[in-house]
């Protein structure tokens, strides 16, 4: 392996230390960044989309193109955006907290993030093909998306695969990692939580991703070979591709907020300065959570038509999901109960992530009565309960995760005043944009709709102006990332008082190389 | 603590004034409570879920308050050890299972009821298209006239493109709305002819997904004369912001009436297909079918938006043999969005949309087509 | 000295995971299958048997219930032939056999051919309609201006739910001229 010749090297110097780099902080890196860049991308499509949504009547984009914007959108966030960010964080910080050399397969850790940029410069490239790029939303839900699709979805489709093996790829070495790689000493329950959730999401990914290979390679069989899979004159189905394609989706919308968890549970012990509490049931939640994923799928699909004791069934499993995510939301309150607390902002994102991921649950619940569904469903109330989970939830743990992190990656504590800036001025954009779109929806606003009845029109206004300042707040969060790498003041090995876990007993910056003697075993404590 | 203070009162402030600026226009904040024993069932079940949440959230977010008030280190505060107890873990894990047993006894109920669709009165057929809504009312036997019609959107393009003040139903109004009789239970059968649509009318309490091929039902007993309006709740394409809904009930014997009203008017429409047709009048009429129709994708003036939807003004199409025009509109065009309007226009209508593109957007072929000519062409394939 | 042993681990541990990627890939298509089964079963999106049955028609009729089967026939949005029923409803206790048939009109220029795709609301009652002889999924190839019968001979089983008193079957003709097998076929004679 290449790690073993550039023992004790530094890193190769110019683009090649990039290209061919094995190394697990670099690997970290680049995803880190890239995600980074595709969450501006993909918040740049939403303001198209909040641009057009400011006003009734069109002003900028027409219908179709307001289509695609939508769709890319969703994409960009949920691939390119939320999962990279979450496997660059584990890239980072799986081996420093586990206490492992490096991840379990450096080569293919490599390929499988270069493979990403690929997938996204195809993805993106359709928006500039004849016909546009895929204009049929994010769940691109057959005939839409095969039958009456542009003809740009065979590139859709082969990005999907692209990104759908990077998942996967990155996935395996997790779990290879994680299973074969920690120190002695370093058992399965003390381990941090951020391993463990992202333990439980990698056997999701690799559960779920192929499904979504498999429903996609269906789609390009049905478009170019004749087959009928969801076409009904061929007597397929197109309700078919819903439940396939929700057995893979509702896994992945935990796969993009049981890393989160993990983020949090790490985050509020050492601003509390007290262990987590309920660390076991905590795990035993995680494990829980990623087992009703299978079983709940079809709740997406209330209104297909299904019949009663399916429809009871799903309503039934999906209220269930409440009580082990209640159990996390209740030890995490625990944890600050009786604690010695401090704010600084990772502090601030994952208190606000416990608050705001909870409102998006408690409306979980609600969607998941399947007669007041019938009235949420495809409305903005749906559009604000999953931005809810996702962005003040997953979105706020990942920006939690760089303020708590960065002065270990770069050597230099971040600007305080500026991270508090930026903070307040997300939260409250956040709530601006997403609060009243829970009105909206109620209200019988649908979603996916450029432009709308007089009776929307207030509240959309408002979301629109929330959308703006929390967008353009996200400048503030890159110039704070710039600014600490390039100095400020030096930070300790241990950074943050009460701090506990392997990864703060190395210097900060974190050498290129860490671990390659495991560290002492009396270092490694119960979480 | 007091800059937090200052920033909450700002906000509060800010908020507060905002609802001052628009009190007049609507600030909706919650579901209807609609017109339906359903919709009242399901806005009582939304209401109840909603203040357990409520509950919930001030006894968590009360203690996680409490917490950050008094827990915090510049306070003094020093930390407690405890990290784990088995007993509160059980605690915490039944108290939210009881609670969601409480909620979803109500919600079986409510739901069982909706699936009760046996003993209609009234039958009707809801079809989803590229992007309006069939409504054909089921008959008896084949003898009786059929009352079947295409429901498309009536708000103008000029107010879509803010060239003209928007009206007061702006993008909920409807050329035909469906219309039903109250306090009769009235069952909806739906599919689509294309790609999903989903038929919403939330006084009602009904969304329903149709699907091409496959057929849902579901139903409702309006107890309410009125207009209920509601739009298309699955994204279909381009214009699916653009197909709303609308629903007039109205007592049974006037329902009666508009029926039989209907019955007739669909026989003189075919009495009509054998009449001569101005000029004037195709074009008028053509023109007004083009608006509903056909603007969406080939645009005011004809321009299209090529690639995809080609232009109509001067197209080889439009403007050459009449018999490829009729069979563009008639038969549609395979592979493409154009869709075969040769049974959704009546021979009236399409002839006269014919006329109206082979004459308008600088297309002169000074062309006449009459409702005899495309009805021999729909019949005879010629 | 853990890592020492690491890459045979690791080898071990990508294997078992690549054996279950493939192996979710292929459960991804057998839901496929599994879904049809699984709608047989429960009607669950009222599409009923493909087949026509050859069932114990007529031996058992119940005398004591009366059954609205009502009869749709729908043009999907690019078809351009006219297709009807010969009535709009009929009246049948359970168990009886009874015929209507669909008539369909090739009104364009064009040889095509057409498929009929049943339906069945509500879908409870799916697996309770039995065809003694139909047309579904049959590909019918029509030469321009020619017209077809199309028979339809069914019976409602006996054990339709008892809330159940009205049901509704519903054919969607689809344009397969693109992808007919039956038309290659003619073609390479």
């Amino acid at each position: 392996m290449s790690a073993a010749h550039d023992h004790h090297h530094g890193p190769a110097k110019g683009i090649t230390r990039w290209l061919f780099t094995t190394n697990h902080k670099d690997i970290g890196s680049m995803y880190l960044w890239f995600s980074f860049a595709m969450f501006l991308l993909g918040g740049t499509f939403a303001l198209v989309i909040r641009a057009e949504l400011f006003q009734p009547g069109l002003q900028f984009v027409e219908p179709n193109f307001f289509n695609q914007m939508t769709t890319m959108h969703g994409l960009i966030m949920v691939f390119g955006a939320v999962m990279p960010a979450f496997v660059g964080l584990a890239n980072w910080m799986i081996p420093l907290m586990i206490g492992a050399p490096d991840m379990a397969l450096p080569r293919m850790n490599n390929w499988s993030f270069w493979i990403l940029p690929f997938a996204f410069a195809m993805m993106v490239s359709t928006l500039f093909m004849e016909g546009g790029g895929p204009n049929f939303g994010w769940t691109f839900y057959a005939p839409l998306s095969t039958t009456y699709g542009p003809p740009s979805t065979t590139f859709f489709i082969f990005a999907v695969h692209i990104l759908g093996a990077s998942s996967i790829m990155g996935a395996i070495n997790v779990i290879a990692t994680i299973l074969n790689m920690r120190a002695p000493g370093m058992t399965l329950m003390k381990m941090p939580l951020f391993v463990w959730t992202w333990l439980i999401t990698a056997y999701l990914l690799i559960a779920v991703m192929p499904v979504l290979a498999g429903v996609v390679t269906m789609m390009l069989f049905d478009i170019h070979f004749g087959t009928a899979f969801f076409d009904a004159a061929g007597g397929g189905d197109p309700v078919l591709f819903q439940h396939l394609f929700w057995f893979f989706g509702h896994p992945e919308v935990y796969i993009m907020i049981l890393p989160a968890f993990g983020i949090v549970s790490a985050i509020i012990p050492t601003f509390a300065r007290k262990r987590l509490f309920g660390y076991d049931s905590m795990v035993y939640a995680t494990a829980s959570i990623a087992f009703l994923s299978f079983i709940v799928w079809a709740h997406h699909m209330f209104t297909v038509g299904m019949p009663l004791a399916g429809q009871l069934f799903f309503m039934y499993a999906t209220m269930l999901i409440a009580v082990p995510t209640g159990v996390k939301v209740f030890n995490w309150v625990a944890t600050m109960f009786r604690g010695s607390m401090t704010f600084e902002t990772p502090m601030l994102f994952a208190i606000a992530f416990v608050v705001l991921f909870t409102i998006g649950g408690f409306t979980g619940v609600m969607l998941a009565i399947t007669p007041v569904d019938f009235q949420y469903h495809d409305t903005y109330f749906v559009v604000a309960h999953f931005h809810y989970v996702l962005v003040p939830g997953a979105v706020f743990s990942l920006m939690a995760a760089a303020y708590y992190w960065l002065p270990k990656w770069t050597g230099y504590m971040y600007d305080e005043t500026l991270g508090k800036l930026h903070f307040w001025l997300s939260f409250i954009g956040v709530n601006l944009l997403f609060f009243p779109q829970h009105f909206l929806g109620l209200a019988g606003m649908p979603r996916r709709i450029p432009d709308y009845a007089l009776q929307f029109a207030d509240f959309n206004w408002i979301s629109s102006v929330g959308g703006f300042l929390f967008g353009f707040s996200q400048l503030i969060l890159l110039f704070v990332i710039i600014k600490c790498i390039r100095g400020g003041k030096k930070a300790t090995a241990q950074v943050w008082e009460g701090a506990q876990g392997l990864e703060w007993t190395v210097p900060s910056p974190a050498p290129y190389h860490t671990f390659e003697t495991p560290p002492d075993p009396a270092l490694i404590k119960a979480q | 603590m007091l800059s937090k203070a200052k920033l909450w009162l700002g906000l509060a402030l800010s908020t507060l004034m905002f609802w001052s600026a628009g009190l007049q226009a609507a600030w909706e904040l919650n579901m209807p409570r609609g017109v339906t024993q359903m919709s009242r069932d399901t806005y009582g079940l939304h209401m109840t879920i909603f203040w357990w949440v409520v509950a919930i959230g001030v006894v968590v977010f009360g203690a996680m308050l409490w917490s950050i008030i008094h827990h915090r280190k510049s306070k003094g505060a020093k930390p407690a050890t405890f990290h784990e107890s088995t007993k509160v873990e059980i605690v915490w894990t039944l108290i939210p299972f009881l609670i969601l047993i409480m909620m979803a006894i109500p919600a079986t109920r409510v739901l069982t009821a909706a699936y009760d669709t046996g003993d209609s009165e009234l039958d009707i057929q809801i079809t989803g298209y590229q992007w309006r809504w069939e409504y054909t009312y089921m008959r008896e036997d084949m003898n009786e006239e059929e009352v079947s019609f295409f429901s498309i959107l009536s708000t103008s393009r000029e107010e879509i493109d803010n060239s003209i003040e928007k009206s007061e139903n702006y993008l909920l109004d409807v050329d035909r709305p469906m219309v039903i009789p109250t306090d009769t239970k009235v069952r909806f059968l739906m599919t689509s002819a294309d790609v999903l649509h989903a038929w919403w009318v939330p006084d009602f309490a009904i969304k329903k997904d149709t699907i091409p091929g496959f057929i849902n039902e579901t139903w409702v007993i309006v107890e309410e004369p009125g207009v209920y309006r509601g739009q298309c709740a699955e994204l279909c394409g381009m214009e699916h912001g653009f197909m709303p809904i609308v629903v007039h009930a109205l007592p049974p014997e006037e329902y009666d009436a508009w029926y039989a009203e209907q019955q007739q008017a669909a026989a003189e429409i075919r009495e009509l297909a054998n009449a001569e047709l101005s000029m004037e009048d195709a074009m008028a009429q053509g023109e007004q079918i083009y608006n509903q129709n056909c603007v969406a994708c080939h645009q005011a003036g004809g321009v299209g938006m090529p690639p995809v939807f080609p232009a109509i003004a001067g197209s080889e199409k439009a403007t050459g043999d009449r018999l490829v025009t009729m069979d563009t509109l008639v038969n549609g065009v395979d592979g493409t969005a154009m869709a075969a309007y040769g049974r959704q226009l009546n021979p009236i209508q399409l002839a006269a949309v014919i006329t109206f593109v082979r004459n308008a957007f600088g297309n002169d072929t000074g062309d006449l087509v009459q409702p005899t000519e495309v009805n021999a062409y729909i019949q005879e394939g010629q | 000295m853990k890592t020492d042993k690491a890459p045979a681990k690791n080898k071990t541990v990508v294997t078992k995971l690549l054996f279950a990627v493939v192996g979710m890939f292929a459960f991804g298509f057998a839901l496929v299958p599994l879904y049809d089964v699984i709608c047989d079963i429960t009607g669950l999106n009222g599409k009923t048997n493909n087949l026509a049955v050859q069932a114990e028609a007529g031996e058992i009729i119940d005398e004591t219930r009366e059954i609205t089967v009502q009869f749709i026939a729908r043009e999907n949005a690019d078809m351009q032939w006219g297709f009807t029923p010969s009535a709009t409803q009929v009246k049948v206790k359970p168990g009886e056999v009874n015929m209507i048939s669909y008539k369909v009109t090739n009104t364009t220029d064009k040889v095509m051919v057409g498929q009929a795709i049943p339906s069945v609301a509500p879908n409870a009652a799916a697996g309770h309609l039995n065809k003694v002889e139909c047309f579904c999924f049959e590909e019918q190839i029509l030469q321009p201006g020619e017209s077809a019968d199309m028979p339809l001979r069914f019976f409602v089983d006996p054990a339709l739910p008892s809330d159940i008193n009205k049901l509704t079957l519903s054919y969607t003709l689809y344009d397969i001229t693109a992808k007919s097998k039956t038309l290659k076929e003619l073609a390479t004679l």
